[in-house]
């Protein structure tokens, strides 16, 4: 199966059904991409498929409709993407677990939505979990994201 | 130590943190220095000048042996020895080292005393300093207890120094320049004329140096480093989804492994088929571990897809089958033959209530589950005359000999690669997921497996927070506080989790009754007694154990007195609290919130809760508003006080997220049994709190106490009563029993 990560064609040989999270933990060692849950509860496996915010843990290989973006795909540590400048501004993480598949939801409301009001990231973000609680982190982190996306 | 204080003295002075050791010993063995374990692989031009520091041709390397589950103390750590040896600490490695008695916990085992931590009297000092010599000892190696900046403050910031000074030493036998008058800066040590001579090319000479020990430690007010703003030094790996942890190890020719077990902890199985598993694609395996099942295949997602498919005949536990069946032993274990302590009995309870109206209640406190969100995970490597094993633990010492135990190797050869944890909140105090991935690991040898275990087997298969439930019976006088009796009741979670770890120890279990018998109130006529009930399912340390059900049963009592009194909550607790931090963080938190008292407007409440856990004192104040979806928490205010803070970012970060995680699960979380197995086994039925529900949080570290105090913990105890105070101050509605959703809807 030929798949699209972060720009580059990856081929896999695994079943149909196999949910994208773990083709891309064990399958192509993405790391990157947490499982938490496996039901769609948690957000840590969150990825881009055509830009759009979706949970890997929900999509089995076989309907993947498009081009996967994970969080390297976004930045690297020698080419930070503004979110996740603002997310090491505002010192967010504590044990950094969920962090990659916040950074991946924030990324997608901000696509969508460049000046979120706090309900707007309430509702974005509230499928994502951060047992340790950086939630009032993860506000800011996205307000000054957003202010640095419109001043870009 | 004020004029509060008749904390009853019981016949195990020492408690329970006795068991870490023998406590008759020689005066020569708590002196002897402790090896250091650097020393045994060191390299020609290398040095290890302390267990805490080497220093190589190529670099620095700093030991960092506490664990960081999140809580941020690798970087803490690293700060500490980072000030004293001047150098940048984003330059150095991390390392957490090998388990070592080099990197005891002695404080985690003075506090599990029978003494409140406000007790700084002869005896308890005593007896403190003496259970810091067993754990020295003993060289357990525990990460907990919010002990880690307590414990190593000091130790860290002479470990810098002693490697400073003797570098110093090692840069004038080289140059002929008096020690004293060379400096150093940024790794590197400076000579009177600006030549710099790099720590690095200075190793080799060091090395063959007596450590330089007596040396003093620099002033705040010398500090570069500590107390300022400073970035967590994971920061940028947890910011781009480069952090690596435990669940995403990666070794050449690795399998991928999980485990089913029995639902019912500890029962057994009758029988088992694997033939349909086994049949399964990419299946290499099953075998029995403890507990259970484990399956051995290609992938994880394999794995996951086979143990589902085992058809296991399971027997059941010992303990009660139904959470109705436990609740009721809690209750029948009000008993003097079930009586485990009575650690405060100020003044005289029983006549105080005597003929006085008697305010009564009773409160309940869930099983809850850890549900780190990393679900725990192992990798193994078992050969002919090693063991290598790849994880986060809060026990590497433990994790260590139980690794020699199973496979019958010497301890000397099994390394551990301790790895950053996506969370624990106590959790990985217990090493039974390590043990299925070493027995897994050890039916294949020469072959790496990483064991993962599914979210569901992560909550079937915690050792969750002990049920806990608590009677008060109490009676006011004149607008005051006259009398409070509190039972607490709880199996001993000391009597489980010792258990597992190391020994059961003699004596009471002060954990049991943590948050209720040690709090700095001169309540006139004050009681509280312990009672361990029978074992249910076993249990471990949560997040503030003891005082996370504790504090809900304690101040939402005297909550209850407090307004049958018909007095103002921070009034009346000011007057009955006669120990000085304590009284500060209850005056800010005042300060902070504008406190006029709990009537803020129709529609809206506020409430106030007071605990003092770890030996750090923290006041919250919440403020929350009836709205048509349910209650909304609106605001947080936290006010505290752990001495000196060396990280405000990260302290911060501490006090939220631990009120966040103590809202959240009084909130919507237990956990209930049926047919011996746990009900909820995912997020959907144990969500803690969302972003949406968040408040604003308002923080202030008054950073006057005289001793340093860790925060990983302390800020949860009290966010529960205070909520449930601010519940009842909006609804005239008192909650009794957690998670509070049983009562109320919030929004």
């Amino acid at each position: 199966m030929d798949l699209t990560i972060n720009g580059t064609s990856r081929t896999v040989d695994l079943p149909d059904d196999m949910p994208l999270l773990w083709a891309l933990r064990d399958g192509l060692d993405i790391t990157s991409v947490k499982y938490g849950c496996g039901i769609a509860q948690c957000g840590a496996c969150t990825v881009h498929i055509d830009g759009e915010a979706v949970r890997s843990c929900q999509v089995p290989l076989a309907e993947v409709w498009g081009e996967i973006t994970t969080i390297e795909g976004l930045g690297t540590p020698d080419a930070l993407h503004v979110i996740q400048a603002a997310w090491i501004d505002q010192q967010v993480a504590q044990c950094g677990y969920c962090q990659s598949g916040q950074i991946m939801q924030a990324a997608d409301l901000l696509a969508r939505n460049p000046e979120p009001t706090d309900d707007d990231i309430d509702s974005a973000m509230s499928g994502n979990l951060c047992r340790c609680g950086t939630y009032p982190r993860i506000r800011a982190a996205v307000h000054a994201a957003a202010s640095a996306l419109r001043e870009a | 130590m004020g004029r509060v204080g008749t904390i009853a003295r019981r016949p195990f002075l020492v408690g329970s943190a006795a068991i870490l050791g023998g406590v008759a010993f020689g005066a020569y063995f708590v002196s002897r220095p402790t090896a250091n374990p650097l020393l045994d692989s060191l390299a020609e031009g290398e040095a290890a000048l302390t267990p805490f520091v080497k220093i190589t041709p190529d670099g620095i390397t700093l030991i960092v042996p506490r664990a960081d589950v999140g809580q941020g103390i690798a970087s803490t750590q690293a700060m500490l020895i980072a000030e004293e040896l001047d150098i940048d600490p984003a330059t150095a490695t991390l390392d957490p080292g090998q388990p070592h008695r080099a990197y005891f916990n002695g404080t985690v085992a003075a506090d599990g005393l029978s003494f409140p931590g406000w007790d700084d009297g002869f005896v308890a000092e005593t007896v403190r300093d003496l259970m810091m010599n067993v754990a020295r000892l003993s060289g357990s190696q525990f990460t907990g207890g919010s002990s880690s900046t307590a414990d190593l403050h000091e130790t860290l910031r002479q470990a810098g120094a002693t490697a400073r000074e003797t570098l110093k030493v090692a840069a004038a036998a080289r140059t002929g320049v008096p020690r004293a008058e060379l400096r150093t800066d940024d790794g590197q040590v400076v000579l009177p004329d600006g030549m710099r001579i790099p720590y690095t090319e200075l190793a080799g000479e060091a090395a063959a140096i007596e450590p330089v020990t007596d040396v003093a430690l620099r002033p705040a007010s010398e500090w570069r480093r500590l107390g300022k703003t400073y970035q967590r030094l994971d920061i940028m790996a947890k910011s781009t989804g480069t952090q690596d942890y435990g669940i995403d190890v990666a070794l050449p020719s690795m399998l991928y492994a999980t485990v089913r077990a029995n639902p019912g902890r500890g029962g057994g199985m009758a029988g088992y088929s694997a033939d349909a598993a086994l049949l399964m694609q990419g299946v290499r395996s099953v075998v029995e571990v403890n507990e259970g099942l484990a399956v051995i295949a290609e992938n994880t997602w394999f794995a996951f897809q086979a143990a589902a498919a085992l058809d296991v005949d399971w027997l059941p536990p010992d303990y009660p089958a139904s959470s109705a069946e436990m609740w009721q032993a809690l209750a029948d274990a009000r008993t003097d033959e079930f009586q485990n302590s009575r650690l405060r009995d100020d003044g005289d309870v029983e006549d105080a209530l005597e003929g006085a109206t008697v305010i009564e209640a009773e409160y309940r406190s869930p099983f809850l589950a850890h549900a780190a969100l990393e679900p725990l995970n192992a990798t193994v490597l078992v050969e002919d005359d090693a063991v290598t094993i790849w994880t986060a633990t809060q026990v590497p010492h433990v994790v260590r000999d139980a690794a020699a135990d199973v496979t019958g190797i010497d301890a000397a050869n099994v390394i551990l690669h301790a790895l950053p944890a996506g969370g624990s909140f106590g959790r990985r105090l217990d090493h039974d997921y390590v043990v299925q991935a070493i027995q897994i690991a050890a039916s294949m040898p020469g072959t790496p497996i990483k064991t993962t275990w599914s979210r569901e087997e992560d909550m079937t298969h915690d050792f969750p927070r002990p049920l806990h439930m608590a009677r008060g019976r109490g009676a006011v006088a004149d607008g005051r506080v006259l009398a409070c009796d509190l039972d607490s009741i709880s199996p001993s979670l000391v009597a489980s989790w010792f258990g597992r770890v190391f020994i059961v120890p003699p004596g009471p279990d002060a954990m049991l009754v943590w948050g209720a018998f040690d709090q700095p109130y001169a309540i006139p006529n004050y009681r509280v007694t312990g009672y361990a009930a029978p074992p249910l399912v076993p249990v471990g340390s949560w997040r503030s154990p003891g005082a996370c059900s504790n504090s809900f049963f304690h101040e939402s009592f005297l909550s209850e007195l407090i307004h049958a009194a018909g007095t103002d909550p921070l009034e009346e607790r000011l007057r009955l609290i006669d120990h000085a931090d304590s009284r500060r963080v209850l005056e800010a938190v005042g300060e902070m919130s504008n406190w006029t008292g709990a009537d803020i407007g129709p529609g809206r409440g506020r409430g106030i809760a007071f605990a003092y856990t770890h030996g750090v004192p923290v006041a919250e104040v919440i403020d929350v508003t009836l709205t048509e979806r349910g209650i909304r928490i609106d605001d947080v205010w936290i006010a505290a006080d752990c001495g000196t803070v060396f990280d405000p970012t990260n302290a911060e970060a501490q006090l939220t997220g631990a009120a966040v995680y103590g809202l959240g699960h009084a909130m919507n979380c237990e956990l209930t049994y049926e047919n011996h197995a746990v009900q909820q086994t995912n997020f959907d039925a144990f969500e803690g709190m969302r972003l949406r529900q968040t408040p604003r949080f308002h923080t202030r570290l008054l950073g006057q106490a005289e001793k340093v105090r860790g925060l990983g913990e302390p800020a949860t105890a009290p966010a529960a009563p205070a909520l449930a105070d601010a519940i009842f101050a909006a609804t005239g509605q008192r909650l009794r029993e957690m998670p509070f959703n049983r009562s109320v809807d919030f929004a």
